[in-house]
């Protein structure tokens, strides 16, 4: 332990000595690290679009020469996305140019006449328009899903609208009652009561009338019930079918603390791997590992100093790195403790991990590039939800991720942020046992270190 | 020190074949050959690095000094550091006394406070020779020492080593600088091929190169030296 001691105080003093490396190996995984956690849990969630409504305030849907009330296709559309409203088409472009907003939803002067038009002989094609700015694959991609999705929503609300009128005036055909238009007010028999008269007129008829009326009576009654079974099929076709979510497994935390895991496991990963498997090399670089091991520290200590400075430089990081989140997102101090063991256990396995490059690389460059190269698709893999991919995919995804320390770590620290996700034991017990192989494989490599 | 019927093999290729070496208190060795002659195989098995396939190597209970032939520094740590990190290592109780005692014994007190990178060749190699001293060696290894150094750097860390030979450590050092060996060696091991073909002061191998290739008698040491491996089957 003596000696671990002084060699940890020596790697320190390096690490000193090289302010820009120190500064790149905490600031650069920091800076990553706080931007993912921002594009995950700010993206998607609100995308800014320009909003223009030319359709004169006071127009209204009609149906059958009646006003419907106002859909709030508006309301519901910036319910959904931050609408930025916009005086014209060309203000509307300029932010879409710009980058400012996603998209822009242009709803044109005449778009309630097409709609009103649709149930007269020459009915029209309402459109609205749509500017995109697709600079890229996946923001077109990301677009497509979000305009779809909001066109989607405000159908619906149309739909609903002119369903419910339809089976209002289905009531009235069926039941009868009093239907106001044209600013008078007029009696509806209705099916039911036309029924009901015909039964009680049909004794008083000559018998040779008496079948006709009956079929009458009968269509009356058929067609009643017909159009009650109608009605409420009519609702549907607004939404014909129904979404009931039922949650069968995989719970998960709050999408923001799944946010801050995955940046705070992306700093732990990167300042660990970097830090052990570098300061490792460097041994060699320097010609120093004979030396040091000829008496003055044995091989596992010397490994088990790396793996410690990587942990304790690691877990300085990631915490620093929490409580900076704290400005952005409550986190459960309570949990503290789970916070020091997740770090500390994942830090030790990340560190076996790096010691494990260190060895087998031999040469602090080809260190630096190797790490780089296995953590950043290992980091990058261990993203991909279930049902991202086909599940052949995902199971050779899963199967590879778990042979490296970045998902259970992330997993850990998720466990010890939140309580809502799966448990702790889990990660940590496959954490362990990732220490351990890395820990045998970084033991049998720095038998190179020694040749002469 | 002592290492009889040294054998180290690399696979199919014989590094060492059954050298035999000993060398008594203050005595100056030097290992010569050319290179892959298995001088720092050697070296590295009297120090105990590497372990031999066969033969035994008797040294005087953990007092080998090893100093490689690349100096084994942390350069981006001044001397001073260097020194005191390799003296708590060896557990010594006072430490910071055998850093002054150490940059005493390389006249490096003035630099103390330098990084180590910024130093010249011969002066790291100073550094990484004190290191390998700080063990209190009764033996010191040192594996082509001079290599890199200019003449006049080459001269100072001669008259250290030598000076360390006169205070009692017995030093053994590989070279393939036949002058350099005939000049600072009491005595000289000539490797060739993994083959121990002579042991014994400067002047008998002088009349072994005479003996066995007297067409080059009358040409330098160095021309001579060639030829008598030559003849050697080297």
């Amino acid at each position: 332990m003596r000696g671990v001691r002084w060699l940890l105080l020596k790697d320190l003093q390096i690490l000193r000595r090289s302010p820009l490396q120190a500064v790149l190996l905490v600031a650069y995984p920091i800076l990553i690290a706080v931007l993912v956690g921002f594009a995950i849990s700010r993206g998607p969630e609100k995308p800014r679009v320009a909003f223009l409504n030319e359709v004169p305030a006071e127009t209204r849907i009609t149906v059958g020469g009646a006003q419907l009330p106002s859909a709030n296709v508006k309301g519901r559309i910036c319910k959904r996305v931050e609408c930025v409203f916009v005086a014209d088409r060309n203000e509307a472009e300029a932010k879409v140019k710009s980058g400012d907003v996603l998209a822009a939803l242009v709803l044109p002067a005449n778009l309630v006449n097409k709609i009103n038009s649709l149930s007269t002989l020459t009915p029209g094609v309402p459109e609205v328009e749509v500017l995109v700015n697709e600079e890229n694959a996946v923001k077109a991609e990301l677009v497509d899903d979000r305009i779809t999705s909001l066109l989607a929503q405000a159908n619906l609300a149309v739909a609903r609208r002119i369903g419910s009128e339809g089976g209002r005036y289905l009531n009235l055909i069926v039941n009868g009652g009093e239907f106001k238009a044209l600013g008078g007010s007029f009696h509806i028999l209705g099916l039911r009561t036309s029924a009901r008269i015909l039964e009680a007129v049909t004794p008083a008829l000559p018998k040779g009338l008496q079948p006709s009326l009956k079929e009458v009576t009968n269509f009356a009654t058929q067609a009643r019930d017909n159009l009650n079974v109608a009605k409420p099929l009519i609702a549907r076709l607004a939404q014909p079918i129904k979404v009931d979510k039922v949650v069968v497994g995989g719970e998960s935390p709050p999408l923001e603390i799944f946010a801050i895991a995955v940046a705070a496991t992306f700093t732990l990963a990167f300042v660990v791997v970097l830090l052990v498997a570098g300061s490792l090399a460097l041994e060699r670089e320097e010609n120093a590992f004979p030396r040091l091991t000829r008496g003055l520290i044995s091989t596992n200590g010397l490994l088990g100093e790396k793996v410690l400075l990587g942990t304790a430089v690691g877990l300085v990081v990631t915490l620093l790195m929490l409580f900076g989140m704290q400005l952005f997102v409550p986190l459960e101090l309570g949990r503290f403790g789970l916070w020091l063991a997740a770090i500390l256990v994942a830090g030790a396995a990340l560190g076996a991990a790096g010691a494990a490059l260190g060895a087998a690389a031999r040469e602090v460059r080809a260190v630096s590039l190797l790490a780089f190269m296995v953590t950043l698709p290992v980091a990058f893999l261990s993203l991909v939800p279930s049902g991202a991919v086909s599940p052949t995919v995902f199971d050779a995804i899963r199967y590879f991720t778990a042979l490296f320390p970045f998902k259970p770590a992330l997993q850990a620290i998720a466990a010890a942020l939140d309580e809502t996700g799966p448990g702790i034991g889990g990660p940590l017990l496959h954490l362990a046992i990732l220490f351990a192989a890395y820990a045998v494989i970084a033991r049998v490599a720095l038998r190179r270190f020694s040749a002469v | 020190m002592r290492a009889a019927g040294i054998v180290k093999r690399y696979g199919e290729r014989e590094a060492l074949r059954g050298v035999s070496l000993q060398a008594a208190a203050g005595e100056l060795v030097a290992v010569i050959g050319p290179n892959g002659a298995g001088k720092t195989t050697l070296l590295s098995i009297l120090a105990g690095i590497a372990r031999p396939d066969e033969g035994k190597v008797d040294s005087p209970n953990g007092e080998v000094g090893w100093v490689p032939q690349q100096a084994a520094l942390y350069r981006r740590l001044t001397v001073e550091e260097n020194l005191l990190l390799f003296a708590r290592l060896e557990g010594h109780e006072d430490p910071h006394a055998s850093v002054e005692e150490m940059l005493d014994l390389t006249g490096l007190r003035e630099r103390r406070g330098e990084i180590v990178a910024r130093l010249s060749g011969g002066n790291q190699q100073r550094i990484n020779i004190a290191i390998g001293l700080l063990s209190r060696p009764a033996v010191l290894l040192l594996d082509e020492p001079s290599v890199g150094l200019d003449p006049r750097q080459r001269a100072r860390l001669w008259e250290f080593v030598s000076a360390l030979a006169g205070r009692g450590t017995t030093v053994i050092f590989s070279t393939h600088d036949i002058q350099e060996a005939e000049r600072y060696g009491g005595r000289m091991l000539v490797l060739a091929d993994g083959e121990a073909l002579f042991d014994g002061p400067p002047e008998g191998l002088r009349e072994a190169v005479r003996t066995e290739a007297p067409e080059a008698a009358d040409r330098d040491f160095e021309t001579a030296f060639v030829a008598y491996l030559h003849h050697r089957g080297h």
